[in-house]
């Protein structure tokens, strides 16, 4: 955090992005259970704890998991539930996605930590080719739903082109598996959880960024959120606007200073990628007619494209104005350049005005 | 985690524990048996590759009894000092006596020496430092290196060093950020190996690569403005720590991702083959080396690498640089077998095992090594034992590694040994060391001087060399650079 308000000063920057906790997540539907302030990285961290400890045959392993891991997901686990269950594989990500695969196959249930979503392209084809086919080509004979793949995604402020991307477009394309990604602390217990019991193989993005930033009241309890339901966040009447992960907090800024000039925005999590909610999205864009996507990634072919050209298909004759997308530019993720290259809240707020007076 | 407990902690799949045999007590017999397993590669089953452990020969008149040195029989004595064995076997682990391990022709000697005899017989593991202990008092005036390349490495591994504590510095106070890894405590083998290659060799490193950058000729202004994210960095600001290119010095990069440059320099290596079998450029001899660490040899693309180079013949020289720690995973906990040399002849081609604390050493493995694939005898896999002082990154607060393994290498600074080793044997004064450290400390103040005053990269220059067109994104339809339009980027009146 420090060293982007560092790049921001010396680069003349007067706004540097600060990401702030969500102030209100609507209720997990959960009132009752002790909740605690924790930040993202102990509300992963204290679902797994959950997950090995209601299933006895749930694995958790990746690169440096024992010790805690380079983001203390993991801390405790190996202590708590033995080397047997919790352990660190060798520098391999296509070795450990494919023995997730194996274990998963077997009726375990795996859970494979990839250190940064930037690495998890060995993986890249095991995941599509193996994990997203194997119920489809068994016929049903064998099936790896048990397999969860954790990586954290995102920008970090001084990740640079290897420890900051946003690879969550790559999965969307595959049918088979499902991609989910929580914007905070108590959304990412909940969500992890169904994650890891869903029967279907998940890779599951965890914003980086928020590991330490984001904190919330998480429930102590076992409990889990629903995938494949997206979330208005934020009731608005003149703009929808789509986002998942760390992008919402910066939305939420965009849409609090675009409030200030009358415009009432209406802020939706997806958080389910894949298969994503289209109802939830289209009963909004019917409501307001205008709809901006953001997301971290490079804005050809991410995520937002798809869900622009559904919401076209369903929302044509609606529509006031055209689908505005505020993504990354279409560079590799740059070190020195990461304000410029990110969307930032002016850029959101710049197209909300433009599509609210188109 | 002290390392007499490592063994006790491979056992990381239980219910299949009884049918793989945990690795430390194989480590034990370990010189029998790969003593075996090298015989086994000798001529006689590859009968159409060239003898493998013949390989340092008769190319080297003047030094003759060093060539012999790697031969197969040496091969078996020269050691496992790794960690586990050293401790219980305290022989092993050198005394301050002579922490720096002089000449080769000491190893030669020992040949014939019965105590070596017995050990292999027994099957402990043997420290070449013990070895060559043992016949310190029969040394003799052929010394290795003259002044002036003993004053070169001296150089070199000083330049290293005071440019990673720079970094920390700099890290620290802000003015550089991103992910860096610092070097410290493996000079020996960049200098070792680096300072062997001509210009147009090529250097392929990992994202710990400042000091392959430095060895190889990058000036220290240019990686420090790399670091700084300055325009005047050798990627232009770029790239940042972990990638470091340089263009005229054949720098192919360090790259962020493990294992990802060794392809890159296995295609590297084909070029220069090529250039000279093919295109008949007869004294293109050109050699690259790849630089990786231990965590790196359990990766796909490690084994994909070796088979090809060994298939293909190809000039280059694969370094581990072994420092027996992955981030917090150690190798010993990693590998089924922690020996990596021995992934070498595996592949078909030699792996030799080498004391990475000693430059001296490594420059000798190195010259044989390099001279093979300079003949176009092929690759060669070289493990070189070596440790960081430092944690992974500067992130990272380096809390699981044992106090008495560091204590155990920050011993054995290899800069501290080649000084003991230039004094001692009168190639050097401490006058003319210390003018050395003091012109690299003004070298590396200099460097961070001009980083400092150095322009930040403008705008215009996130969107180019995206594409081979030197703007970028080409010109749009009012006949300006794209970039150059300020609503290039969706929605941006401000950023």
């Amino acid at each position: 955090m420090g060293f982007r308000n560092i790049i921001g000063r010396r680069l003349g920057l007067g706004l540097v992005r600060r990401r702030k906790p969500f102030s209100t997540a609507t209720c997990d539907g959960d009132g009752n259970g002790n909740a605690k302030s924790i930040n993202l990285y102990s509300a992963i961290n204290q679902a797994l704890h959950i997950a090995l400890e209601t299933d006895n045959r749930a694995f958790v392993f990746g690169e440096d998991v024992s010790f805690g891991g380079v983001f203390r997901c993991t801390t405790g686990l190996a202590d708590r539930f033995g080397k047997a269950r919790v352990f660190n594989t060798p520098l391999c990500e296509q070795g450990i996605v494919g023995f997730g695969i194996g274990l998963a196959a077997m009726g375990n249930r795996a859970i494979a930590e990839i250190q940064f979503a930037d690495y998890i392209y060995p993986a890249f084809d095991q995941i599509v080719n193996e994990a997203a086919k194997f119920r489809y080509r068994s016929g049903n004979q064998f099936n790896c739903g048990g397999l969860t793949i954790r990586a954290p995604y995102g920008a970090v402020g001084h990740g640079g082109h290897y420890h900051s991307q946003s690879p969550e477009a790559f999965f969307c394309h595959v049918p088979g598996i499902k991609v989910v990604i929580p914007r905070s602390p108590r959304q990412a217990k909940g969500l992890l959880l169904s994650c890891i019991r869903d029967p279907n193989p998940v890779v599951f993005f965890e914003p980086k960024w928020l590991y330490r930033l984001a904190v919330e009241e998480v429930p102590e309890h076992d409990y889990m959120l629903p995938l494949s339901e997206a979330e208005v966040i934020r009731q608005g009447s003149d703009i929808t606007l789509v986002g998942w992960g760390a992008q919402l907090s910066v939305m939420e800024q965009a849409c609090n200073e675009a409030e200030k000039d009358g415009i009432s925005c209406e802020l939706i999590d997806l958080k389910t990628l894949l298969p994503w909610d289209k109802e939830t999205v289209e009963a909004s864009v019917r409501k307001t007619g205008r709809v901006l996507i953001s997301h971290e990634a490079p804005v050809t072919g991410g995520f937002g494209a798809e869900i622009s050209a559904s919401i076209v298909e369903r929302c044509f004759l609606r529509l006031e104005a055209p689908v505005a997308r505020v993504c990354g530019l279409d560079t590799p993720f740059p070190l020195v350049f990461e304000p410029f290259y990110m969307p930032t809240k002016n850029k959101i707020l710049d197209a909300i005005k433009a599509t609210v007076n188109y | 985690m002290s390392l007499s407990h490592h063994h006790l902690n491979t056992n990381i799949l239980p219910t299949l524990s009884a049918t793989i045999p945990t690795p430390f007590p194989l480590v034990f017999s370990a010189p029998i048996v790969s003593f075996l397993s090298f015989i086994s590669y000798s001529p006689l089953s590859l009968p159409s590759s060239p003898p493998i452990f013949s390989p340092f020969p008769s190319s080297l008149p003047t030094r003759k009894k060093m060539a012999t040195a790697f031969s197969p029989s040496k091969f078996a004595a020269q050691p496992f000092p790794l960690n586990t064995t050293s401790q219980n076997n305290p022989l092993t682990i050198p005394t301050t006596a002579s922490p720096f391990l002089g000449s080769t022709r000491k190893l030669i000697r020992l040949s014939s020496s019965s105590n070596l005899n017995i050990r292999r017989r027994s099957g402990t593991v043997v420290a070449v430092s013990d070895v060559v202990k043992e016949n310190k008092s029969k040394s003799t005036l052929n010394l290795l290196i003259t002044k002036e390349e003993g004053l070169e490495l001296y150089e070199d591994m000083v330049l290293g060093r005071a440019f990673e504590d720079m970094c920390a510095q700099m890290y620290y106070r802000g003015k550089m950020f991103g992910f860096v890894h610092l070097y410290n405590g493996q000079e020996a083998i960049s200098t070792g190996f680096i300072k062997l290659l001509k210009q147009q060799d090529s250097v392929v490193s990992t994202y710990r690569d400042h000091v392959h950058a430095l060895s190889k000729g990058v000036s220290a202004r240019a990686v420090m403005s790399e670091l700084f994210g300055k325009t005047t960095g050798c990627c232009r600001g770029q790239g940042g720590s972990m990638h470091m290119f340089s263009r005229e010095h054949n720098v192919l990069g360090g790259f962020a991702f493990i294992g990802e440059g060794i392809p890159v320099a296995t295609g590297a290596a084909f070029t220069s083959k090529y250039k000279r079998e093919v295109l008949k450029e007869a004294d293109c001899d050109h050699v690259t080396l790849a630089f990786f660490g231990d965590g790196t040899c359990n990766n796909g693309q490690f084994f994909e690498c070796l088979n090809m180079a060994a298939l293909w013949k190809l000039p280059i020289v694969f370094v581990v640089e072994n420092n027996l720690w992955a981030i917090g995973m150690s190798h010993l906990r990693a590998t089924s077998d922690p020996q990596i040399y021995k992934k070498g002849p595996a592949f078909g081609m030699p792996g030799v095992h080498v004391d990475g604390m000693d430059v001296l050493k490594v420059r000798e493995v190195a010259k044989e090594a390099i001279g093979r694939a300079r003949r176009g005898e092929g690759p060669t896999l070289v493990e070189c034992e070596t440790y960081r002082f430092r944690g992974h990154s500067l992130a990272d607060p380096d809390e699981l590694r044992d106090p008495a393994e560091k204590a155990h290498y920050a011993a054995r600074d290899p800069i501290t040994a080649l000084k003991k080793y230039l004094i001692e044997n009168s190639l050097a004064s401490e006058a003319d060391l210390k003018a050395i450290d003091k012109k690299i400390d003004e070298v590396v103040e200099e460097a961070v001087e001009f980083a400092d005053e150095s322009p930040v990269p403008p705008r215009s220059q996130l969107l180019e060399n995206v594409f081979a067109d030197p703007k970028g994104f080409g010109i749009g339809p009012d006949g300006q650079y794209r970039c150059e339009d300020p609503k290039f980027t969706e929605g941006t009146a401000q950023v």
